[in-house]
């Protein structure tokens, strides 16, 4: 169907497009952020295959999308899914979706976050105004969340007290920084938020 | 990164594609959901997408997500495509996996142990 995807990737996949038959089951972790905030580039470090990109076209009439080509008079606005995969071990395998977390899209965002572990959301510090309407469709779905600042060359350094005074984080909530370009770095950042999961959770089973 | 084509670009109407439905014949297709494609039965009769779609699936497993992608479809149109081929037998997921519970303490050290081991 079509024409091969435009890709700039051209690096080898490590392994092949489908799955090890051992693979048993499959978990996913989100990354939202604000438009050109680094999801995609985040993704495609990542990822063993190439990153796939699907849609989901949703009824809502005259949205910004997340989109160089910004507004469009259409009663369906085309939310675009960017995601990676990974094969952790054997029977394990950790799916990532990058995905814009306007709150308008929350039937979106309720099928994405349906059993998803949790959400990395990226931010930049000359944006960090736009990271609040993603914090908060997170909170009200109650989906458990780290943020990494995704450090852009350009961007002022920022320390990262004042950055969690100024997204108004809980103490509890992991701040970190990445760099979306860097496999071992973005690596480390999803390990921020799945320690953070795993202490959450042990918290609440000992509650 | 920009889509290659707008969906109002596509050759063939999605409502075509799933014969004018917007909602699968089974609600429990989440993104991760594994496919797996039957490999004894025949593909006659099955529509050039539902075709393309077991041509997919038949090398090995894959998430609704990866479906979708590879096909160019959304993904609530590929969910009424795998609904039907489940209930014709042509696909199977595996283990009917409530995908995972995001509580369970096994699951995020499986995950946090994959994670640390790549570094």
């Amino acid at each position: 169907m079509g024409s091969a995807p435009a890709s700039d990737d051209v690096r080898p996949r490590s392994g092949g497009m489908h799955l090890p038959p051992t693979v048993q089951t499959a978990v996913k972790l989100l990354i939202v952020g604000h438009f050109a905030v680094g999801k995609t580039t985040f993704v495609g470090a990542l990822s063993e295959i190439r990153p796939l990109r699907t849609e989901e076209v949703m009824t809502q009439a005259g949205a910004l999308v997340d989109d160089l080509a910004g507004t469009r008079d259409k009663t369906t606005t085309t939310v675009a899914l960017d995601f990676g995969r990974l094969t952790l071990n054997d029977a394990l395998v950790l799916y990532l979706f990058g995905t814009p977390g306007q709150q308008r899209f929350t039937e979106l965002w309720q099928d994405m976050t349906r059993g998803a572990l949790g959400a990395l959301v990226l931010a930049d510090t000359r944006r960090l105004d736009q990271s609040f309407e993603v914090m908060g469709v997170l909170e009200e779905l109650g989906l458990p969340y780290a943020v990494a600042l995704n450090e852009f060359d350009d961007a002022p350094e920022h320390g990262l007290d004042e950055v969690r005074e100024a997204l108004d984080l809980l103490p509890s909530t992991p701040l970190v920084r990445c760099d979306a370009r860097d496999r071992v770095s973005s690596t480390e950042a999803l390990i921020a938020l799945v320690e953070y999961l795993l202490t959450r959770t042990g918290e609440l089973e000992h509650a | 990164m920009t889509p290659r084509r707008r969906p109002g670009e596509r050759l063939v109407r999605s409502y075509v594609v799933t014969d004018g439905r917007s909602h699968p014949s089974r609600n429990t297709l989440d993104l991760v959901t594994l496919l797996i494609a039957a490999d004894d039965l025949p593909l006659t009769g099955l529509s050039p997408e539902k075709r393309g779609l077991m041509e997919l699936c038949r090398p090995g497993a894959l998430s609704v997500a990866e479906v979708a992608g590879h096909l160019e479809l959304p993904v609530s149109v590929t969910k009424v495509l795998i609904a039907d081929l489940i209930d014709s037998g042509h696909i199977v997921t595996r283990a009917p996996i409530p995908s995972a519970r995001p509580s369970d303490t096994r699951i995020l050290q499986e995950v946090l142990d994959g994670l640390r081991a790549r570094l």
